[in-house]
């Protein structure tokens, strides 16, 4: 026989412990997806329950974000009102599991009231009851449950302690709460009425919100006639909805003050003494020790993502080489064997080479997120960060960028306005990340002389440094810019809850750490699989016999005699690359870049660039035939031998080096970049613009650099 | 006696009444988080450049930025 399934919404303030709850309901069985429509990421997760008669039961447990309100008033509170408030929802739940934090009573019932009124089966978990303990206060259980009509049940998400309760009170036999917490048909009768004629809802209130925000409703959109309907006679009765809002949360504050929390709270011991939390903030805020401690903080984050995420780097692309060779000896070479080492291991190791980085940042952040800390950081750094449209916690990613912009980007979700989110996502990527270093190193070599100025400064090292200092100052200036242009898609607020301080969870961190793994692995990955596989192919294919009469060349030998067959190999490959379909490109766009210096070699680099900055480096060795085995120094050497055959000249003049420098600098030329940032604005056209603005910055500096030097 | 003030004048330590708001759509979302007028609201600190300031209120900690809380009236309590 078929289990029987039921859909639980689970719904609470933010920092109430929900996504702990959330775990240790579903531990690892969990996915995340999109809801339907908004680019609110959907958790879910499965969990068994089995009733009173021992059946099991299949539970669907839906992970809903945040809010203190079901009044919507952010994308994330759209989808919370929508799949509560309408009940042609698919995803409208059976029961909504509400968790509170027992130390802030007062506010957490206020949702829980109102979702009471909603009419569906409602379980109250109790959290952080070992807090209520500590502040000297004593909740009656029954009183409460009374009170409210709903089973409460007291729990302690972090310690897994009430879990099996918890479980029991959802698979047992649940019925909508009887009794109306506030009188929600008063304050507009007429209104109610004809909500609940025209979609047939049961619950006052109900139709009241649905009243209040119609046109998020489908329904109302598949009906437009109804919704006229509607809106002329929310007109003609002057239904004011902020002034009813406002009456309604003034109400069942009301109720809950004299009425519930009057009766269920027991003030035991009166020794309020000063909390600690209170203590830590002085200190973690202070003018001085707070920035000093900051700095450390971002300091070790910084050093653990850049140095202690190159041995496992290593790792994942000495396996792929290693697997690459195996394969490439296993199978019979041609096309097959190519496209499997070149193309999809080649693809699939810049992704995977990206999974310690993801890691190591998102255990910090986890910690940061799970002991309150980032509220904290949030706090000090946001006025600075406003004043370039940015949000205090826009630090996180800028700081990290430094390393990678791909785990950066995926840490913007802990900045809850969307316009700020955005502005930090499209200028991160303007900080100088570690696959430019390569880049930069090499050209700094061949232009910079390597002199000391002031007796002690390398030039050297002063120019790295300058291109460290762009990145970062373009990037606020960007986000200054951004912040004029963007329009904000709601009203945003700072007002934020700061969590007590709590010790981490471990098993909370590892959960984290996964979802973020995977949701690279399978989200963005597919974008970095499907382009690597076209820069192959564009790179190892061209056009016509062009491949055919190379080999044919090197078959004769009056070519190859005075040459070993290394040196073979890699006059085929060079030659290959520049009758490749990339090389045609490169020639395509020459006088296109030729205004910055660029000649198409230069032109085969940017676009094999693509897959990762340092991929400019290889390209260079191969169009320059240096093999692999041969240090830096001679791809510099060969490079500086270049004669530009119209100029007669060297290519790589200063100002070649400069301009090239300052358009790594800037060019958005990271396909994972582009991946991810698809992937976390769920749509392609924050990446398309980005991919766009940074392009023409790069051009236009690109140009003036090199008329600057040349 | 005339102790109402915007609640950004407020300095570290001083408790105050909430008394009413000056934007509406500022104040639902400050309702909803248990600043109703009555509530008892202290000033636990401020950020080291002033801006945001952090209030305890109804038995939490709510961070908020000058320009929201000056749209908050408050009696200061002695």
């Amino acid at each position: 026989m078929e289990n029987k399934k039921i859909k639980v919404a689970l719904v609470g303030n933010p920092n109430c412990g929900k996504t702990s709850l959330f775990n240790a309901l579903t531990g690892l069985n969990q996915k995340v997806a999109n809801f339907p429509g908004v680019t609110v990421d959907k958790k879910t997760g499965y969990c068994k329950l089995s009733d009173a008669k021992g059946n099991t039961i299949d539970a669907e447990i839906i992970d809903l974000p945040g809010t203190y309100s079901l009044y919507p008033k952010s994308m994330d509170e759209h989808v919370t009102f929508q799949l509560l408030c309408d009940p042609r929802n698919p995803l409208h739940p059976d029961v909504t599991l509400v968790i509170a934090d027992a130390s802030n009573l007062k506010r957490s019932l206020f949702l829980c009231s109102q979702i009471i009124d909603l009419k569906t089966p409602v379980v109250l978990a109790l959290n952080m009851m070992d807090l209520v303990v500590k502040k000297g206060l004593e909740i009656n259980i029954p009183m409460l449950e009374k009170k409210l009509g709903i089973k409460v049940i007291p729990i302690n998400a972090r310690e897994k302690i009430g879990i099996d309760e918890l479980k029991k009170a959802i698979s047992g036999d649940l019925t909508a709460p009887r009794a109306d917490f506030i009188n929600i048909r008063s304050f507009a009768p007429e209104v109610v009425d004809l909500i609940q004629k025209t979609i047939h809802v049961n619950s006052d209130y109900v139709a009241f919100q649905i009243a209040n925000n119609y046109e998020l409703i489908p329904f109302f959109n598949q009906n437009p006639q109804k919704k006229e309907v509607i809106k002329s006679f929310l007109d003609e009765h002057k239904f004011n909805s902020s002034s009813l809002q406002a009456t309604e949360t003034l109400e069942r504050y009301k109720i809950l003050a004299e009425k519930v929390i009057k009766d269920v709270v027991i003030q035991k011991d009166i020794q309020q003494k000063k909390q600690f939390t209170s203590k830590l903030d002085r200190l973690l805020t202070h003018k001085v020790f707070g920035y000093v401690f900051f700095l450390l903080i971002l300091f070790l984050i910084f050093q653990a993502v850049f140095a202690w995420s190159t041995l496992p780097m290593e790792w994942v692309q000495k396996g792929f080489q290693k697997l690459s060779e195996v394969t490439q000896n296993a199978l019979p070479p041609g096309f097959v064997n190519d496209l499997l080492v070149n193309g999809i291991f080649a693809g699939l190791s810049g992704i995977v080479v990206f999974i310690p980085q993801i890691a190591i940042l998102f255990t910090f952040i986890a910690i940061l997120e799970d002991t309150g800390y980032m509220a904290r950081v949030s706090f000090i750094m946001d006025k600075l960060l406003r004043k370039f449209g940015l949000n205090g916690k826009s630090i996180i990613p800028l700081v990290s960028g430094v390393a990678c912009a791909v785990p950066a980007i995926m840490s913007t979700r802990t900045i809850q306005s969307w316009k700020e989110r955005t502005i930090t996502i499209l200028v991160t990527p303007l900080m100088s990340c570690s696959a430019r270093i390569p880049v930069y190193t090499l050209l700094i070599s061949m232009v910079v002389p390597n002199r000391y100025v002031l007796y002690s400064i390398n030039l050297q090292g002063l120019v790295l440094m300058a291109l460290y200092l762009i990145g970062f100052l373009t990037a606020l200036f960007a986000a200054f810019l951004l912040s004029l242009v963007l329009k904000a898609k709601e009203r945003g607020y700072y007002i934020m809850e700061m969590p007590v301080y709590r010790m981490p969870r471990w098993s909370n961190i590892g959960i984290t750490i996964i979802e973020k793994v995977k949701i690279f692995l399978f989200d963005a990955g597919k974008v970095i699989i499907a382009i690597s596989i076209v820069l192959w192919f564009l790179a190892s294919f061209g056009p016509g016999d062009r491949f055919k009469n190379i080999e044919h060349k090197y078959s004769k030998t009056e070519f190859t005699k005075n040459l070993t067959s290394q040196e073979i190999k890699r006059h085929i490959q060079s030659e290959k690359i520049a009758a490749s379909y990339a090389g045609s490109f490169g020639r395509l766009i020459e006088p296109v870049i030729k205004p910055l210096g660029f000649d198409w070699k230069i032109g085969i680099a940017l676009i094999t660039s693509f897959a990762a900055r340092e991929a400019f480096v290889g390209t260079m060795a191969t169009i320059y035939s240096v093999g692999e085995e041969d240090s830096h120094e001679s791809i510099k050497e060969k490079m500086m031998a270049d004669i530009n055959p119209q100029t007669l000249k060297p290519t790589y003049t200063v100002a070649v080096g400069y301009s090239l420098m300052i358009f790594y600098a800037f060019a958005m030329q990271c396909m994972s970049t582009l991946a991810v940032v698809y992937r976390e604005t769920k749509s392609w056209k924050i990446p398309v613009f980005q991919f766009a603005y940074m392009g023409v910055l790069a051009y236009i500096a690109s140009f003036v650099i090199y008329h600057i030097f040349k | 006696m005339d102790k109402n003030i915007s609640m950004d004048k407020m300095k570290v330590g001083q408790s105050a009444l909430i008394v009413s708001f000056t934007d509406e759509l500022m104040s639902l979302k400050l309702l909803e988080m248990g600043c109703v007028p009555g509530e008892l609201v202290i000033l636990e600190c401020k950020a080291p450049l002033g801006d945001p300031i952090s209030i305890s209120v109804s038995g939490y900690l709510l961070s908020l930025r000058i320009d929201e809380a000056c749209t908050v009236i408050v009696a200061i309590q002695d």
